[in-house]
């Protein structure tokens, strides 16, 4: 059996770099954080043309490309649409840090939006989730202003 | 005024998943050099130059000025065009337009990904909106993922229908493409026993990570038929950019940027029967769901027809309109060249040099782009100036 | 080259902090643009947008004003380069024949991240970033290297940082409109030799948008179309060292190519009013090189002459310039909307009187490796 020799392993040198980014929310997320932080609810923002609702809230209508301002609080509970098991470790830019995995990300109707957003769910096995469950928000009692914190998961709602 | 503009030059590296023998410059200056000596033109010859790259993956800021050495742009017009996944198309975009206005005759476009150099996954993370989707939004394969979900719930699609474009893109990969970075010869009980990375897709669904570079050259109709007998005329562009919130498109089950986008490059160029005029497609399909999914975006098929394609086997070589020849994006992806690649390779297939990817008798081939927030370009390549 | 007629331009004022989002910034001058040129969304039938992904700290940064830009509802491309690149392919588009009415909106917000890691970036990860280069010393190894060559000094230098802060006194919506003098900049502390803090432009959230037309629609939809009459880019070299840092090649290859179309022979005669992008004083005299305003090595003459002041023969930086305002990448786009406004006779108190063709002009890169410029009239 021929054996190969190996070249040399190429020279490394490391260079870290942080890169620090200061997010600004604007006024619509900073609006929404609030709610979530100080009144434990989620708000849209609607459009005073065509009535949609939007969650996150945001400046324009996409369809109507008209400023909204009427901030309109929606239900905590809604629809799954899709969802996926990630299953793969990466670095999460904002640590630094790999990944915990797996975690289970949800694309969520909520009732009263028309637009949607993406959480977690606890369940990590394919064969207990289906696009159709119904779901509600479960918030955190020490809540900062931080979507992804205030809100801890969405659950699922069991049939009575 | 409407001028006509041909591709007359592609040139691409081998695609690997580690280039540990040259660097990001290096890479390009070979896809650069290929490029010209396809065309038999020099630096001197070249007009202008648009570049893409994404900027966050080998971590350079202003890479257009970064990439002078590699390019040979040297005291010449350079500009980037960046649109994440889709730069590879809209850098040929870009370069057809610098060519359609006039200002410049022929015109060199570049696009390359050193891969290996980033945690590409991580990298594309921070597309998504930092406060309120980057969390739980993996990369590309996250959403591409959840997307399938939506698709099967709706049309009944399953993993095995999906299984079948992977089998078909790599084997046309293996048995084509030598520049290809994967070339496996695969069944779909493979792909079913591979791993989940994100259900429903598993590891051999999915897309690599790959150091590669393409170039292609651009030149308006006088140029363009000086240079060569065959020009690839650019018949048809379209882009569309349709959503910022990533939850908003993963709630559709289908992928209306690329109908949309196939609509304005289908007007351009007089294509009212897709399935029937188009003799070829090369489509950026980063996940084997996609390849599914998305065909009838393109007019290909019904609504939810997409399962009834691929199982037809009509998509797959020798049948009534190939996909993929060059094995696709599944096979190779430099991300910043990717979309670029189905552009050069569509016209390869219609200049008639694609050697053993060669589709007999290729006139009409369709090229798309994929890629930010579920946006999509098209492009309408073909050997002849005119379809009606 | 067929006629091209901008139609509408609008500004934020750029300031050090605004706590709008980049989508709110990116809305507010798009409707603005639209409205100042009395057309809708629905008119405009392509969109360029122009960000950085490091700037603004996501990938794929377009991403974040595509809706807030109406970009998702006509063919869209972003150009990730200073806004003039923008200006020029949105022209582009216009020209092939395919597109009537083009959007280009530029955004930057240089308050959220650090300036000096995102341009340590731009350097050759193997062979210089380590060094530790960003934009400010390496500007400063390129005003030495002037200054060296051709005796410029930091007076001259300053007397930008004078005139350009004062020309801001006039300008809504400049960020730093202030009274100074030389030597309140010569004694301002020093950043990186010789590079003083009244030598560096300022950090600035912004945006701006313009819309342009075709001829035909142009004029049909607005009384007072602004001409594009030339345009060019060109870059250089991009290693430092493989450069002459005191030369301005690329932008005279840029410029001639500009002048040409536009049929400009004698600049400092045929230009009335030039807004070019002093993102630090030394290079308004550099560029006014390039620019063939006159002979290399002779702008510290031209600018004790007083030549370019708002009252001179050529007056460089009515608005007060980038020295007075740099959201980066919207900083040439906002070149061009000054002179457009100028053109217009709407400067208000920058306005310089009967100016009839106007020069514009980006830089992209470390110390203007890339440039672009573009020539307009009435």
């Amino acid at each position: 059996m021929e054996v190969k020799k190996e070249g040399p392993k190429p020279l490394s040198v490391s260079y870290v770099a942080d890169m620090p980014y200061k997010y600004h929310a604007g006024h619509y997320y900073s609006r929404f954080l609030r709610e979530l932080r100080d009144n434990k609810r989620i708000v849209g923002v609607k459009c005073p043309k065509c009535g949609k609702t939007y969650v996150p809230p945001r400046i324009v209508c996409r369809d109507c490309f008209v400023k909204m301002e009427e901030f309109v609080p929606v239900s905590d509970k809604g629809t799954l649409l899709a969802f996926t098991i990630t299953n793969f470790s990466y670095i999460d830019t904002t640590t630094g840090e790999p990944k915990k995995i797996p975690f289970t990300a949800a694309f969520i109707n909520l009732d009263g939006a028309d637009s949607n957003i993406v959480h977690r769910l606890e369940e990590t096995d394919e064969k207990k989730i289906k696009a159709g469950l119904r779901l509600q928000a479960v918030f955190s009692d020490n809540r900062t202003g931080d979507f992804f914190h205030d809100i801890d998961h969405f659950r699922v709602i069991k049939d009575i | 005024m409407k001028r006509l503009v041909g591709i007359v030059g592609v040139g691409q590296t081998h695609h690997r998943s580690k280039n540990t023998d040259c660097n990001g410059q290096e890479l390009i200056s070979i896809a650069v050099k290929r490029a010209l000596e396809s065309a038999e033109l020099t630096m001197a010859d070249i007009d202008a130059i648009v570049v893409g790259n994404m900027d966050h993956f080998e971590s350079i800021n202003y890479v257009d000025m970064w990439s002078v050495d590699g390019s040979g742009g040297y005291m010449k017009p350079i500009m980037k065009v960046t649109t994440g996944g889709t730069t590879g198309s809209a850098i040929g975009h870009a370069g057809f337009y610098h060519a359609a206005s006039g200002l410049f005759d022929t015109v060199l476009v570049i696009g390359w990904e050193q891969n290996s150099e980033s945690d590409t996954t991580a990298a594309i993370s921070t597309c998504f909106d930092p406060i309120t989707e980057r969390e739980y939004s993996a990369g590309a394969i996250g959403p591409l993922a959840a997307h399938y979900i939506a698709y099967m719930s709706k049309y009944g699609a399953t993993e095995e229908d999906a299984a079948l474009v992977s089998v078909r893109d790599h084997n046309n990969a293996a048995l084509y493409n030598p520049y290809a970075h994967l070339r496996q010869t695969i069944a779909v009980e493979d792909v079913m026993k591979s791993a989940y990375i994100s259900y429903p897709i598993k590891l051999l669904d999915i897309c690599p990570r790959t150091d590669g570079a393409c170039a292609v050259i651009v030149a308006s109709e006088k140029k363009a038929r000086k240079i060569t007998d065959k020009p690839a005329w650019i018949l048809g562009v379209g882009d569309c950019h349709i959503l910022v919130h990533l939850a908003d498109g993963i709630g559709l089950a289908n992928l209306p940027s690329l109908e949309i986008a196939a609509r304005q490059a289908y007007e351009m160029a007089g294509i009212t029967d897709p399935f029937n005029q188009i003799d070829v497609a090369e489509l950026y399909v980063p996940a084997s769901t996609a390849g599914v999914s998305w065909m009838e975006a393109l007019g290909l098929c019904e609504e939810g027809g997409g399962p009834r394609l691929i199982r037809s086997g009509v998509t797959n070589m020798g049948g009534k309109l190939p996909i993929n020849p060059s094995g696709g994006v599944l096979a190779t992806n430099p991300i910043g060249a990717t979309g670029l690649l189905r552009i050069g390779e569509a016209a390869l297939q219609v200049m008639g040099k694609a050697e053993k990817k060669q589709v007999e008798g290729a006139k009409v081939v369709v090229a798309t782009g994929f890629g930010g927030c579920f946006w999509s370009d098209v492009t309408v390549l073909s050997s002849l100036p005119r379809l009606d | 080259m067929e006629k091209v007629g901008i139609i509408g331009v609008a500004q934020t004022k750029y300031q050090r902090y605004n706590p709008a989002s980049h989508a709110e910034l990116a809305y507010e001058v798009t409707s603005k643009a639209l409205e100042d040129a009395g057309l809708t969304i629905n008119d405009i039938d392509n969109t360029i947008t122009v960000s950085n992904d490091f700037w603004d700290g996501r990938t794929i940064s377009s991403m974040t004003i595509t809706e807030a830009t109406g970009s998702h509802k006509s063919p869209t491309t972003n150009v990730e380069g200073d806004g003039t690149y923008g200006a020029l392919m949105g022209l582009m588009r216009l020209l092939s024949g395919l597109h009537e009415i083009t959007l280009v909106v530029a955004q930057s917000k240089i308050s959220e991240g650090i300036p000096s890691v995102i341009t340590n970036a731009m350097f050759d990860p193997i062979y210089e970033r380590m060094l530790g280069l960003d934009a400010t010393n390496s500007a400063a190894l390129q005003m030495r290297s002037y200054m060296s060559k051709y005796g410029v000094t930091e007076e001259q230098c300053a007397k930008i940082s004078v005139k350009n802060h004062k020309n801001a006194k006039a300008n809504p919506y400049a960020q730093l409109a202030m009274d100074i003098t030389v030597e309140d900049v010569l004694k301002s502390r020093v950043l990186a030799d010789p590079i003083k803090l009244l030598d560096t432009s300022p950090i600035s959230d912004g945006a701006c948008a313009i819309i342009m037309a075709r001829e035909r629609t142009a004029k049909k939809k607005h009384g007072k179309p602004i001409w594009i009459k030339g345009v060019g880019h060109c870059a250089d070299a991009y290693h430092l060292g493989d450069r002459d840092l005191a030369e301005v090649d690329a932008l005279e290859s840029a410029a001639k190519r500009a002048y040409k179309m536009a049929g400009i022979r004698r600049p400092l005669k045929q230009v009335h009013v030039a807004e070019i992008y002093d993102a630090f004083s030394y290079m308004e005299l550099m560029w006014m090189e390039g620019l063939g305003f006159c002979d290399r090595g002779k702008a510290g003459a031209m600018v004790d002459s007083g030549l370019t002041e708002k009252n001179g023969a050529l007056p460089v930086n009515p608005s007060g310039g980038v020295l007075s305002a740099h959201a980066v990448q919207v900083a040439g786009l906002a070149r061009i909307a000054e002179a457009v406004l100028q053109l217009r006779g709407e400067a208000g108190g920058r306005q310089v009187d009967g100016a009839s063709t106007a020069l514009a002009h980006g830089i992209e890169g470390a110390c203007g490796q890339g440039h672009c410029v573009f020539i307009l009239s009435k």
